[in-house]
């Protein structure tokens, strides 16, 4: 009798999923009897990036400065708004397809903030691209992704190769480190950026060593550091293999200062590592300093997402969310139009300064990329320098 | 040196693996977030105590009490979430005389529930605990360096599988489980309560995973919601390796993958280092099926 009980009940759970899934497709699926008017209403915006899962840390912050660029605009056109689409992608290269087919094939999507990382850039972007979404991506910095003919990329940022080569600059030229140590966890974005650092520094590097995302000990490589007499280690890679390289190594008794890219740029760095093992820590950004964003910017942020310092790029998504909202204002209300208004574009962002303007392959111009080095004291992430150029 | 060191920690895990396994035919996939609530459970048990990774811990008294305190902490919380899973997921299933499929599925639905609840409560955001000791070298025996904090692991790890292998060997509970693990019914024909012993099962592998988690904290001083997963995954090998449902062959299983894949990483790189421990493990099977030391925990010493 109970089990006939449970089978009803499992049963009738079933069947009112299936019916609630039905009218959610429904409700989702664009309406296509609205015309004119309307149609330039309602248009979506899509965030692409991690928002859950390992690199959480880094994508919250773009999206919160996508949703405040986004919120602005809605206050001052509340009669025709627009919508923020988040679209998460844990920062897995394997769940990037099937999400960027979901906005895709929401005719409201109408430009992507994103895809935040270099690995579901890969694939995420062929995708828009067939669909002749615009894309503006705060930090996916593989050089690679401007090389691949899309008409639809577009980076806010500067890329690995002025990145790479400006860590390694700070290296040689700051830290006038003779004996270097290279270390990146294979991923993309981790090696692109060691082999730009490799090749600045040249003879310089002693020894280089891959580590695993997800490793936990490091106790081997801290020992071949360690013994190898290098005064400045680069890490290639992301905060919480950093952060575990680094404290282990300092257990093994090292003394040098680590330098890692944006990746590690992030306050979970300093958790994972402890504050005294991250102090002194050099972290790189192909950006300015996000708490020092020009205009309203911080203030506005603080009161947006309960008094949070913005982090990392949260600056650089509001100003490219609001090239496309620009671009929405101005009547660019299909995919093809806006995708030519955004390359077309040239003018500064309000918050980063930085003047954005688009050379063919989707790349910001060379001239306008800064690269800054943040150093770790006391537990905070503070602005260093801007690296020299050359 | 690390390899012995993480040795004894995937040792003290796999014994959870071998215990339950010995006892119920069952692998319970849920052990490594056993595991990983232990090592969040000392990291907050300090936490309360106003310990976090920037204290400057320096007197040794002080240390031997945040230890001994982590470890009672760590084993408690442990063994209450492994009897947790016991007796809400796995009882109902055994009582319905569920086919062992059944608690497969159950015991990897239970990882991720685990795993995916302290994910959602922490924002999946890794943390780093207090190492309570900062490790330097004691001594050294020619080219290899042995650090402090590695002789606190090896200690505390092999006195706590001392203990248990005693416990299982000469007490009667002890017996009641060796019991319960060669023919439950027959046990159960002799008087012996087997959900009783089935709990104690859980208790034991749970505080050693607790134990572990410990260890982990001062060894590494990390922890992340899915941390358990490959420290489980490599335990369970260990547990494989050494002959699973034999409690010895979990040491020597755990001590051998954790000294070959530090000796790989040092010899051809970290690259290379789950790569070996995995290539040792099918090779090995290969030649003894049942591991190392052989299977039945009841049957290896009757």
């Amino acid at each position: 009798m109970r089990q006939k009980l449970f089978r009803a009940v499992g049963a009738a759970a079933v069947a009112a999923f299936m019916l609630g899934g039905t009218a959610a497709c429904k409700a989702d699926s664009p309406s296509e009897s609205s015309g004119g008017d309307s149609a330039a209403c309602g248009l979506k915006i899509g965030f692409f990036g991690a928002l859950t899962g390992d690199a959480a840390g880094l994508g919250i912050h773009m999206r919160n400065g996508t949703k405040l660029a986004i919120d602005q605009y809605n206050t001052a056109n509340a009669d025709c708004k627009v919508e923020l689409l988040p679209l998460d992608s844990q920062g897995d290269p394997a769940k990037a397809p099937a999400l960027a087919q979901q906005a895709v094939g929401d005719a409201k999507v109408i430009a992507i903030i994103g895809p935040a990382f270099s690995g579901e850039s890969e694939v995420a972007d062929p995708i828009f691209e067939a669909e002749g979404v615009p894309t503006i991506t705060p930090s996916a910095t593989r050089p690679s992704l401007s090389t691949k003919g899309w008409k639809t990329f577009h980076r806010g940022v500067g890329n690995d190769e002025s990145q790479g080569p400006a860590a390694g600059r700070y290296i040689d030229q700051v830290l006038k480190a003779e004996k270097v140590y290279v270390v990146d966890d294979q991923s993309a974005y981790g090696a692109g950026l060691a082999d730009e650092v490799k090749k600045v520094l040249g003879a310089k590097v002693v020894q280089s060593d891959k580590v695993q995302v997800k490793q936990t000990d490091f106790s081997a490589i801290s020992t071949k550091i360690a013994n190898s007499g290098a005064t400045s280690l680069f890490f290639g890679g992301y905060y919480t293999e950093a952060g575990l390289l680094l404290k282990q190594l300092k257990g093994a008794g090292w003394k040098g200062t680590m330098v890692a890219g944006d990746g590690v740029n992030d306050a979970n760095f300093v958790t994972v590592a402890g504050q005294a093992v991250a102090e002194g820590t050099i972290l790189t950004c192909p950006c300015a300093p996000a708490t020092e964003a020009k205009g309203t910017f911080v203030t506005d942020y603080k009161a947006a997402f309960d008094n949070a310092e913005p982090g990392t790029y949260a600056d650089v998504s509001f100003d490219i969310t609001n090239i496309a909202l620009e671009g929405i204002k101005a009547g660019n209300t299909t995919r093809d139009k806006l995708n030519t208004f955004i390359s077309g574009y040239n003018a500064a962002g309000a918050a980063t300064g930085v003047t954005y303007k688009f050379e063919a392959t989707g790349e910001l111009d060379p001239a306008q990329v800064l690269v800054w080095a943040f150093k770790v004291q006391a537990g905070k992430v503070v602005p260093d320098q801007e690296i020299p150029k050359s | 040196m690390t390899g012995l060191e993480q040795g004894a920690i995937y040792a003290l895990v796999a014994l959870g693996y071998t215990l339950v396994y010995g006892v119920l035919r069952l692998i319970n996939f849920a052990h490594s977030e056993v595991f990983m609530i232990g090592t969040f459970t000392t990291m907050w048990v300090w936490g309360w105590m106003g310990i976090d990774q920037n204290t400057k811990i320096d007197s040794v008294g002080q240390m031997v009490m945040l230890i001994v305190i982590g470890l009672v902490a760590g084993a408690a919380a442990s063994a209450v979430t492994a009897v947790t899973v016991e007796v809400v997921a796995y009882r109902p299933l055994r009582r319905r005389n569920a086919p062992p499929l059944a608690f497969l599925i159950t015991a990897i639905g239970a990882s991720l529930f685990l795993a995916e609840m302290i994910g959602i409560f922490t924002k999946r955001a890794p943390f780093g605990p207090p190492r309570i000791i900062e490790p330097a070298v004691a001594f050294a025996i020619g080219p290899f360096k042995v650090t402090n904090t590695q002789i606190l692991v090896l200690l505390v790890a092999l006195l706590m599988m001392a203990a248990l292998d005693q416990f299982v060997n000469r007490s009667r509970m002890g017996k009641g489980i060796r019991a319960v693990a060669q023919d439950p019914d027959t046990a159960a024909l002799m008087g012996i309560n087997k959900n009783r012993i089935i709990l104690l099962v859980f208790v034991l592998g749970g505080a050693m995973a607790g134990v572990a988690a410990l260890l982990w904290n001062v060894r590494y001083g990390f922890t992340k919601f899915n941390v358990g997963f490959l420290i489980g995954l490599k335990a369970f090998s260990a547990a494989v390796l050494g002959g699973i449902g034999n409690l010895r062959g979990a040491l020597l299983g755990g001590l051998l993958l954790g000294v070959v894949e530090n000796y790989a990483s040092g010899l051809f790189g970290g690259e290379w280092k789950d790569f070996t421990g995995f290539v040792l493990l099918v090779i090995l099977l290969m030649f003894r099926p049942t591991g190392l030391l052989g299977e039945s925990l009841g049957r290896a010493r009757a």
